[in-house]
């Protein structure tokens, strides 16, 4: 596969090209779905092209194909620079790459079981299983589904990189829906994203679906009768799902330099943060420490090389509550004048690789989440999202989430509905005083992260651990 | 031989019924549907006032679902080589005989003929980068002083459905779009950007220079904004806002499989919005974009979902169809199987009851306000309860105060919590706007004009 890659990035540079690179991607996906005790769907797809990335001036052009043959490759090559080409009718300054020891290697995810080789209906006699139970519950309406990806990279730059990748990535996720007169409830397990890593089969056999489908069938029965979620302002503690969506949202975008740089304005948006503003700003409390590491074995976001084939690591974003660090590519790197972070990729062959989070997460703290709710004289505990809106440049947002639990002299009291919470990112990071430790820490994986023009679906991971912020404004409504 | 052949010369029918053929020469009593598809696209991105990244793709794509005595497999690839096709039957059958029956599996669509012009236009499937490019430098040169950011796309696919039951169809459609902000300076960090989005089946329909007037003005009349406190105001929802709410009126509440679930608002037969207003889906109509046939193989029908405020229909695939006792109207989507039909060239206009008001130009619309806001577009919204279809999101490029029938000044953005059928119910419906146009959503393209609405629950500012 490297002979294609290659072949397509001789043709680049032959039409003009200054710098090329080419990935050739064989990807094999499946999935099953059932619903309320019946297989739904189960699908199973396979693709493989190739997509060469062309800089000329100020432009990336970029052209992928399916053939996978030489003649194809060259022709990808050559209109990859044509298209780059024509971007000089509205041009800017010219784009540079920061540099990089070119890398050649090979790298696999970790697998002790191949996703792909346990059986179809052994999948499906699982998946039948928790919704029968969670429907056995009385939940109306209950939905499980695990999904594989396997895919195999071939990398090859103008510069020399020549890597090779295979990552498997696989996980589960179930669901149960109360439906009441007016309004639904749900519940989902582990989280309403499911639980994904780059790992095989024992990810989905240690999260313990049907040891789970009972409790969750019963929680969301029960909160179509409990109380709504108070309205006001009071301290909160989060579990680590809603923390890993927070994370992501606030964090991970914000910090994301080809929106800092106002490369997603028009979409995705820009950010609150300011480059000037690096190694001195306070984003949280001192207690906030957060990194990009894409090395944590078996996390969603891991991998051996990104799609530039910068060799992956862990970068410091938030070191005691101060911004330190920026998501990267080689192309906005230069630009701000950081070194490359390694965190671009793409989500196929036929989609430009782009500044994407790897594992952004939050260190562990010296808390428990007892100790945090047995220090809460006044509060609420969430978990598990179920609603997210932020505004275009990551400050303002609200946050839904699926179930929560007053708190009252410091122990939780009743389960309430609705339970909703809002705020301003620096100012909300800024109210944190609790974290959780290093036993409460889990590489939660979020496999549907959208962004980018055409649309690309990141799979992103998120270490967390269950945190206490004071004074937040909670209970929101329509 | 058909007449459509694809961007990479494989013809998409032979494939598609070829690899019906396949699928009977290995299991005689296997249902087999195909779907078999050829494209080329492109999409030109600026930020800065200048092209970034710019990317283009032939793409094919073969998706085959087999049912054996009831038990549905899918498998997809996007090799169309013999060698692969035969690799996809293979895998389609294997699954289905290892898993258990599919209760829901309502059958194959039976033979029906496509009717109606496509919506395609040979210039804009070969639409070249460069011709990209001049629509993003006339946007990018009526925005002088300003950063423009945004993307000028245009994308061609022939598609192809055959199934074993004898339905055979195919067709062409194209696209074009182009979607951008100017953004002004505006105090210390502050910005404020204009939006100006444009879709059509044809790349000479798009005015860059026009659209990027209009983006301009309004980023320079955003400056300067001042703060309003949440609470509930009168509202003149332009039309990127309005699309947002038929598309969440229309994936929550208007497919049926909700509706069967006791997940949607909507019940048929009742008035539940304001009479003002009309609501149907017509892939076939001359203004709508993409193919007028549906995942399987269903000829898109024109569907009434609301006439003059009743509910009065709902988007079927064959699974819901089967649950109702009705037919398919033509809505299936990929990952239909689980949730359900969704319409996807949706129009909401003024209905013909004699109470109903009379289009409006939005200036009226406006002119008419004593108190309230006028917001150029949503963002960020997302579902609080589906059956209430309570969304949070934000206004973006753009929100000003009005104030006597007049646009007195820009406004911070705000967080907003709202029942989206609660903002259309009954008397909450002021006036339709005469300016329906074509508007990109999250389900398809939509035809939507301006809304003015007596209420909006507006549940934040920009300090919280």
């Amino acid at each position: 596969m490297f002979g294609y890659a290659e072949a397509a990035v001789e043709a680049a540079l032959a039409a003009g090209a200054g710098y090329a690179d080419a990935r050739v991607i064989i990807g094999r996906t499946q999935g099953l779905s059932a619903q309320n005790g019946d297989v739904e769907g189960v699908a199973q797809s396979e693709s493989a092209g190739l997509g060469v990335r062309a800089l000329i001036g100020s432009s990336w052009g970029f052209f992928a194909v399916a053939d996978l043959d030489d003649g194809g490759a060259r022709r990808a090559g050559e209109r990859a620079a044509e298209t780059a080409r024509a971007s000089a009718r509205v041009p800017g300054p010219p784009l540079a790459l920061a540099p990089v020891e070119p890398a050649v290697g090979h790298w696999e995810s970790p697998c002790e079981e191949d996703p792909l080789s346990v059986p179809l209906s052994e999948k499906a006699d699982l998946l039948v299983e928790v919704t029968r139970t969670m429907a056995g519950a009385g939940a109306s309406i209950t939905r499980a589904s695990c999904r594989v990806w396997d895919n195999e990279k071939w990398l090859v730059s103008s510069e020399g990189h020549r890597v090779s990748q295979r990552i498997r990535e696989c996980g589960a996720e179930m669901s149960a829906t109360a439906v009441g007169d007016s309004e639904t409830q749900r519940r989902s397990y582990p989280g309403v994203r499911g639980q994904y890593g780059t790992r095989g089969w024992e990810l989905v056999r240690q999260i313990d679906l049907a040891g789970n489908a009972g409790r969750v069938g019963e929680e969301a029965v029960a909160l179509l009768s409990a109380p709504p979620c108070p309205e006001g302002t009071t301290d909160l503690v989060l579990g680590s799902e809603q923390m890993a969506l927070q994370i992501h949202e606030s964090v991970g975008h914000a910090v994301e330099l080809d929106r800092i740089l106002g490369w997603e304005a028009a979409f995705a948006g820009t950010s609150w943060l300011d480059l000037s503003q690096l190694g001195a700003l306070r984003f949280g409390s001192e207690l906030m420490n957060v990194t990009a590491d894409a090395t944590l074995p078996g996390a969603l976001g891991s991998f051996g090389y990104d799609d530039e084939g910068t060799p992956a690591a862990s970068v410091d974003i938030v070191r005691d509550g101060i911004w330190v660090g920026v998501l990267s590519g080689r192309d906005s790197a230069a630009l701000a004048g950081v070194p490359a972070g390694g965190m671009v990729r793409c989500d196929g062959y036929d989609r430009l690789p782009m500044v994407r989070m790897t594992n952004i997460g939050m260190l562990p703290g010296g808390n428990s989440l007892e100790e945090m709710i047995g220090a809460t004289d006044d509060g609420v505990f969430m978990d598990t999202n179920r609603s997210w809106s932020i505004d275009d440049r990551r400050l303002n947002f609200q946050f839904g989430c699926e179930i929560g639990w007053e708190i009252k002299g410091g122990r939780l009291g009743r389960m309430v509905r609705n339970p909703t919470y809002t705020g301003i990112s620096p100012r909300f990071w800024g109210s944190m005083d609790m974290v959780g430790n290093e036993s409460e820490w889990v590489f939660w994986g979020t496999p549907n992260c959208g962004k980018g023009q055409p649309m690309q679906i990141g799979h992103t991971g998120h270490p967390a651990v269950p945190a206490r912020f004071r004074g937040i404004r909670v209970g929101v409504r329509g | 031989m058909s007449a459509a052949v694809g961007a990479k010369g494989m013809d998409p029918a032979r494939v598609a019924a070829a690899l019906v053929e396949r699928v009977a020469a290995r299991n005689r009593s296997a249902e087999a549907r195909a779907r078999v598809s050829a494209g080329v696209s492109g999409l030109t991105r600026f930020a800065n006032s200048f092209i970034h990244q710019n990317v283009a793709e032939q793409s094919a794509a073969v998706g085959l679902d087999v049912a054996v005595d009831g038990r549905l497999a899918t498998a997809h690839t996007n090799r169309t080589d013999d060698a692969s096709l035969d690799a996809l039957v293979h895998a389609a059958l294997a699954a289905a005989e290892v898993r258990p029956v599919d209760p829901g599996w309502a059958g194959l669509a039976p033979p029906a003929a496509v009717t109606g012009a496509e919506h395609h236009d040979a210039a804009t499937a070969a639409a070249s980068p460069d011709q990209r490019a001049a629509v993003v430098g006339a946007f990018v040169a009526a925005g002088e002083g300003l950063a423009a950011a945004g993307f000028c796309s245009t994308g061609a696919v022939t598609a192809a459905f055959a199934n074993s039951a004898g339905q055979a169809v195919e067709g062409r459609s194209t696209r074009a779009a182009l979607d951008g902000v100017h953004r002004a300076a505006g105090e210390g960090d502050a910005t404020a950007d204009g939006v100006a989005a444009r879709v059509s089946v044809a790349l000479s329909d798009l005015d860059g220079a026009a659209a990027g007037e209009l983006a301009a003005a309004k980023a320079r009349a955003g400056t300067r904004p001042v703060e309003l406190p949440p609470g509930r105001y009168e509202v003149v929802l332009e039309p990127r806002c309005v699309a947002d709410l038929v598309d969440f009126l229309a994936i929550y509440g208007f497919n049926a499989r909700p509706v069967l679930e006791g997940q949607s608002f909507a019940r048929p037969g009742e008035a539940q919005l304001d009479p003002a207003l009309s609501l149907w889906d017509d892939a076939g109509d001359h203004r709508s974009t993409g193919l007028l046939f549906d995942h399987e193989g269903t000829p898109k029908r024109r569907v009434p979902l609301v006439d003059a405020g009743t509910v009065v229909g709902l988007a079927h695939d064959r699974r819901t169809a089967a649950r109702s006792g009705t037919e398919s109207t033509g809505h299936a989507v990929p990952g239909g199987e689980s949730f359900g039909a969704v319409p996807t060239n949706l129009f909401l206009g003024p209905s013909a009851a004699e109470r109903s008001p009379a289009p409006a130009d939005p200036a009226e619309l406006v002119a008419s306000l004593e108190r309230g806001l006028l917001v150029s577009d949503f963002w960020y919204t997302r579902v609080l309860d589906p059956k209430t279809l309570v969304v949070t999101g934000l206004t973006r490029n753009g929100v000003f105060l009005v104030e006597g029938g007049e646009v007195v000044g820009p406004v911070t953005n705000l967080r907003f919590t709202q029942s989206y059928p609660g903002a259309l119910a009954p008397g909450r419906v002021i006036g339709v706007g005469s300016d329906a146009r074509l508007v990109s959503g999250y389900s398809g393209v939509h035809h939507v004009p301006t809304l003015r609405l007596a209420s909006w629950n507006f549940t934040g500012n920009a300090r919280g």
